[in-house]
């Protein structure tokens, strides 16, 4: 699994930060998306997962491996 | 779209359940005509993809008072929410952009996180009063209401002793047939009024809270308008903003999950079995409740098509979230609280660039109220039969008018 997140997009919510707060983080300053871990293990897959489907900014994309 | 018009706010037999109308209009009108208490017209939307879609499109925002907009009171009747708010903030593209990240930064999941314990123990102190005052009581008034108006005192540094005229500034601002032109005038001045003192103070003796930092800025940001802090009308507007947005919502959903999770008491059963669904019942309830008011206006400044209908620009868009959460092209089984639901992608915060900014801190006093009823009141039960509970009347965001419980 490859994740992205566009910084641009991102409104700040935090929910990818409470659905998977191993895989993502906000920043300080103004609250935008961090991706703390592009290619997550197994185990944080579905975290991720969901943290891309609860972002109403649709800024995290999910590229699965084939 | 068909001529027939429906007229907003829906009916529904009982508080807590769906306006029969939602599944037909999905099914066959996703694009309708509406009628709102004001008399004007507006396009009402409920399919999951629409609502969505248009919230997300950074063109539409809501309507200002220059558009000409569709408004969902008539003059001279609602506060603050129901007219369409102030001009001191900006409301689209980059000003907006800047001035919420500004504001956002101090709504970070983390930030909410280590406001957990002060809100644990805000709680905790509220079910104690209410259980010293012994069952039956009315959950809304002794916690619901209480709590998220505490805890954006506290986010603005506002002393305990003044909080309860902050919920009545809070409840004269959503209302929308409840009190008077004059009534909404005076608590809006009274409000300005001690936001301006206020601010004075935080400006001479900063201290650790939202509005200081606000104050202050980010010096060391790499650009100088962010560095700058907050003018003196932007303050009081984003204060206002803060309870207006922040305190009524949450009371009520506050209500409304507790009630839905008695409604049929295997659910709450079921938490107590599994405590660790309490993220993902909180989630399900938000997107479950059918009292979220009619929707979200969006003001149409140029000409598009939703769902190959043509939507004129100058038209009033309203977006129905809770009609999208029940849409089952988006969610298996809609119909149903399923409590482990995963992911939940609902829309009860809106989408795009004008989602909740205080989404974090909502999920979380949620998440807080629910663990410390499980835990403290593990008994607890409704007083009255879910059928007898009312709605409360003439707020934007809907609730419920008592929430009364035993255990």
């Amino acid at each position: 699994m490859k994740l992205s997140a566009d910084e641009d997009r991102c409104c700040g919510a935090g929910a990818c930060v409470l659905a998977a707060p191993e895989v993502f983080d906000q920043r300080d300053e103004d609250g935008v998306v961090v991706l703390l871990d592009d290619t997550p293990g197994d185990d944080r897959h579905a975290a991720a997962r969901e943290a891309a489907a609860m972002c109403p900014a649709a800024a995290i994309e999910v590229t699965e491996a084939p | 779209m068909t001529e027939q018009v429906v007229r907003l706010p829906l009916a529904t037999d009982t508080a807590l359940d769906a306006p029969a109308e939602w599944e037909e209009l999905r099914a066959r009108c996703p694009v309708a005509h509406a009628s709102l208490p004001s008399g004007d017209t507006a396009v009402y939307l409920t399919r999951y993809e629409h609502v969505r879609s248009l919230l997300s499109d950074a063109r539409f925002v809501r309507p200002t008072a220059n558009d000409n907009a569709a408004r969902v009171a008539p003059d001279g009747v609602g506060g603050a929410a129901a007219t369409g708010s102030s001009t001191a903030l900006p409301d689209r593209g980059e000003p907006h952009r800047r001035w919420r990240r500004r504001v956002g930064k101090y709504f970070t999941a983390k930030r909410m996180a280590a406001l957990r314990p002060g809100m644990t123990a805000m709680a905790e102190d509220l079910v104690d009063a209410m259980v010293e005052q012994g069952a039956p009581a009315d959950l809304r008034a002794g916690l619901g209401f209480p709590l998220p108006v505490y805890v954006i005192c506290d986010l603005l540094g506002v002393p305990a002793d003044d909080r309860d005229r902050f919920s009545h500034w809070s409840d004269t601002f959503l209302s929308v047939t409840r009190f008077s032109a004059e009534e909404i005038r005076d608590a809006q001045a009274e409000f300005v009024a001690y936001m301006a003192g206020h601010i004075a103070a935080k400006r001479a003796e900063p201290a650790d809270d939202l509005l200081s930092a606000l104050i202050q800025g980010t010096p060391d940001a790499e650009d100088a308008e962010d560095a700058e802090g907050l003018s003196d009308d932007e303050l009081v507007a984003t204060g206002m903003g803060l309870l207006v947005a922040g305190h009524e919502t949450t009371a009520n959903m506050i209500g409304k999950m507790v009630s839905m999770l008695l409604e049929d008491r295997s659910r709450w059963e079921q938490l107590l079995a599994d405590p660790a669904l309490v993220r993902t019942a909180v989630e399900e309830s938000l997107r479950f409740d059918a009292n979220l008011g009619f929707g979200l206006r969006r003001y149409i400044s140029e000409d598009i098509e939703i769902d190959g209908e043509p939507v004129p620009a100058g038209s009033t868009v309203v977006c129905s979230m809770p009609a999208a959460n029940r849409d089952e092209r988006a969610f298996a089984g809609a119909d149903g609280m399923d409590l482990a639901r995963l992911p939940n992608p609902h829309l009860t915060f809106g989408a795009g660039p004008h989602s909740c900014l205080g989404q974090a801190l909502a999920r979380t006093e949620l998440q807080v109220v629910l663990e410390t009823l499980l835990t403290r009141l593990p008994t607890l039960r409704l007083a009255v039969p879910a059928a007898e509970l009312r709605k409360t009347e003439g707020l934007l965001v809907g609730g419920l008018r008592e929430v009364p419980v035993a255990w």
